[in-house]
């Protein structure tokens, strides 16, 4: 089925790949991912917040990685990007990037390979512009780090890339310093920015949500049509499942710091297999009817890193929880190519 | 930058210049007659009112003042009493010594300020940092003139390695630049340290490390020009506290500047001198006020741009 999603993205003939590690049983992709985490674990001081998560990608395929605010996504994505500060450390598992492993790479490396193999979109746009630096260099920045242009030829890559990304008036728009462009702009400028050396991999963290409807709509499909026309595998984490119905292949639930169910988008939406995944269904279906009975949402929010329930972390919130609930519920196939992590999600009929 | 930015800054300065020249006036005007201080006590009346007479003191206060504003913009500052010559005259030869001595402050102030800081940022938490957070707190608590006479005990009377007095040479400079320049320094060290602190926590820092851009080049095209602005500032608005040092300073190491002229003039009333060296420092503060303000419009793109005005 993975194989399918492949190669409808035209990547097929990528399959030829020798698969150089054996996959997990669950999803993950038959070609050699092109990121893969193993049994992530992250956190501070002695408080777990991100336990155990493995995740593939493969090229040009689009994972998302769905769960409510504070379950632990963006942690997962600065994690696999070597990115977390103080606090926050790494505190378990394995990331690797084309089969190069990047943890215990030291910072050095790790920017020589963040920007030209890996690039990411952060959550809020604005802020994540330098603002005292007008937005052309800062696109082309990459560009003069990794491929040694002179700033006058990275310039002018500069705004071929934000033509690309959809601004128009690329060439005085450059000229331009971040507030005084809009948030989509921001946004459009962090795509062409991450976009500059056409890495293997773009981790695109919420880089819609602020944005409204109809910006959003427009981002989305931009990336889509670049990633297909590059083959770039990308991981797009969002709390909102209409946008993972248009743009996930596979999608992967988190909760509390676990992956708790993994599957192709069809699947996830034709028959969730977690509970979790369950009531955000619900919640979308009750957020897309105008009824207003309220039957659907999840009651309570996710516990914090430190008040976690031990077993199932979500068995405070969970309409089917009993007494076997107390003890951790490992990940299981529920149907072909998905995973669920729970008691009573034994595999469909 | 806009041209609207300069002008309001401009006007602003000329306001202040304004205000200042008018405090002066007043201050000076209200704290006694200099004619029978400068006089003997026994001189005899007619001989006061003589005086009075020659200087315009006898005048009505308003008439004086459109008389001293005039004379101001021509650059008549008066007459010095003591020294039978034009103010201004007397302190213009002064004025090289300060600065000589001001700007060498100045210049270890940036080196050592910035550069402490900057070293006690990025090593956060280390030797390094606490040492210059020690320094910062012994250059604050440390008034100048204490600090004046502790250094030309040890360096001048104890180890007899610098002179304590006078100018002339490069080592007669070390001391006093030093002592007027501590407690600057510590602020600016203080300042350039948390304000690096402050952007390294900032987005815009991991997308620079996300975009992979080296260390180097993130702190300097990245982290400097954010941190810069609120750098700036305490550079510019301390200036001040270096030309007040000055005046301070300078008779501890007998540093014939403006700064002992003042206080000599100020021991004699020798009010044009007073007046004259109140004035230059009013127009410098005034003059590095606007410096600093257009420095700002520089560094930051957002300053002098109404929110909105030039949105997308
Ligand atoms: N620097 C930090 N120090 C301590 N705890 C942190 C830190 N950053 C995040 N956390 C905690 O880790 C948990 C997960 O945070 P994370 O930002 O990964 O969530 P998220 O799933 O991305 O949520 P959102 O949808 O709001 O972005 C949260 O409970 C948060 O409080
Ligand atoms: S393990 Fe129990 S609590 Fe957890 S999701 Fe399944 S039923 Fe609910
Ligand atoms: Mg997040």
């Amino acid at each position: 089925m993975t194989v399918d999603v492949l190669e409808r993205q035209g990547v097929g003939s990528a399959g030829a790949l020798p698969a150089t590690r054996t996959p997990p049983a669950d999803t993950a992709p038959a070609v050699e991912p092109v990121l893969s985490i193993d049994g992530l674990s992250v956190g501070t001081g002695n408080v777990d917040i991100v336990i155990d998560v493995s995740l593939a990608v493969a090229p040009g395929e689009t994972l998302c990685l769905v769960g409510e605010s504070g379950c632990g996504k963006s942690l997962t994505c600065l994690a696999a990007m070597g990115l977390l500060a103080d606090p926050v450390r790494l505190k378990a598992g394995s990331v690797s990037l084309q089969g190069r492993e990047l943890t215990g790479l030291d910072e050095k490396h790790l920017r020589q390979i963040r920007g030209r193999d890996m690039a990411m979109i952060f959550q809020d746009p604005a802020a994540s512009l330098n603002p005292v630096q007008r937005v052309g260099r800062q696109v082309a920045e990459a560009l003069v780090v990794h491929e040694g242009l002179g700033m006058r030829a990275a310039m002018h890559r500069a705004v071929e890339l934000l033509d690309r990304v959809g601004i128009v008036n690329a060439t005085s728009r450059a000229e331009a310093y971040p507030h005084q462009l809009s948030g989509g702009m921001c946004q459009r400028v962090m795509i062409a920015m991450a976009l500059a050396c056409r890495p293997r991999l773009i981790i695109a963290d919420e880089s819609t949500t602020a944005l409204d409807v109809t910006t959003q709509a427009q981002i989305l499909k931009l990336m889509k049509t670049l990633q297909q026309e590059t083959g770039t595998a990308m991981i797009f984490v969002t709390h909102d499942l209409s946008v993972v119905a248009e743009i996930a292949d596979r999608v992967a639930v988190m909760y509390s710091g676990r992956i708790v169910e993994t599957g192709l988008v069809d699947d996830i939406f034709d028959h969730p297999g977690h509970p979790y995944t369950r009531g955000l269904m619900d919640c979308r279906l009750h957020a897309l009817s105008a009824t207003s009975e309220r039957l659907a949402a999840i009651a309570g929010t996710v516990p914090r890193p430190a008040a976690r329930p031990s077993g199932c972390a979500f068995r405070t919130r969970c309409p089917k929880a009993a007494e076997r609930c107390e003890t951790l519920p490992l990940p299981r196939g529920f149907a072909a190519g998905q995973t669920v992590a729970c008691h009573f999600s034994g595999p469909a009929q | 930058m806009n041209l609207r930015f300069i002008l309001t800054k401009l006007f602003r300065a000329f306001l202040t210049l304004v205000l200042a020249v008018t405090f002066v006036f007043v201050v000076l005007r209200m704290s006694g007659d200099p004619v029978t201080q400068m006089l003997p006590d026994d001189a005899p009346p007619s001989v006061i009112a003589q005086y009075r007479e020659m200087w315009g003191l006898d005048r009505p206060l308003p008439e004086q003042y459109v008389h001293y504003v005039v004379g101001i913009l021509h650059g008549d500052f008066g007459f010095s009493f003591r020294d039978d010559r034009p103010a201004l005259d007397v302190v213009l030869e002064r004025v090289p010594l300060t600065l000589e001595l001001g700007l060498t402050a100045f210049g270890l102030t940036l080196i050592l300020g910035l550069g402490a800081g900057l070293l006690a940022a990025l090593n956060r938490g280390t030797g390094v940092d606490h040492a210059t957070m020690a320094f910062t707190i012994f250059g604050h608590s440390m008034p100048n003139f204490f600090l004046g006479i502790l250094l030309i005990l040890l360096f001048a009377m104890t180890w007899r390695i610098l002179p304590s007095s006078g100018t002339g040479t490069w080592a007669h400079l070390v001391l006093p630049a030093v002592t007027l320049g501590t407690s600057y320094a510590a602020t600016v060290a203080r300042f350039t340290r948390s304000s690096l602190l402050e952007v390294l926590h900032q987005p815009f820092m991991r997308t620079a490390r996300a975009k992979g851009v080296p260390f180097r080049r993130s702190i300097l095209g990245h982290a400097l020009p954010n941190a810069g602005i609120p750098i700036v500032t305490v550079v510019g608005l301390r200036i001040g506290a270096l030309v007040g040092g000055a005046v301070v300073v300078e008779p501890v190491f007998a540093w014939p500047g403006i700064g002992q002229l003042l206080v000599n003039a100020v021991a004699a009333r020798d009010l044009a001198i007073v007046q004259a060296v109140v004035l230059l420092i009013a127009f410098t503060m005034v003059v590095v006020n606007f410096l600093v303000d257009i420095t700002y419009g520089w560094l930051d793109p957002r300053i002098g741009v109404v929110r909105g005005e030039a949105n997308a």
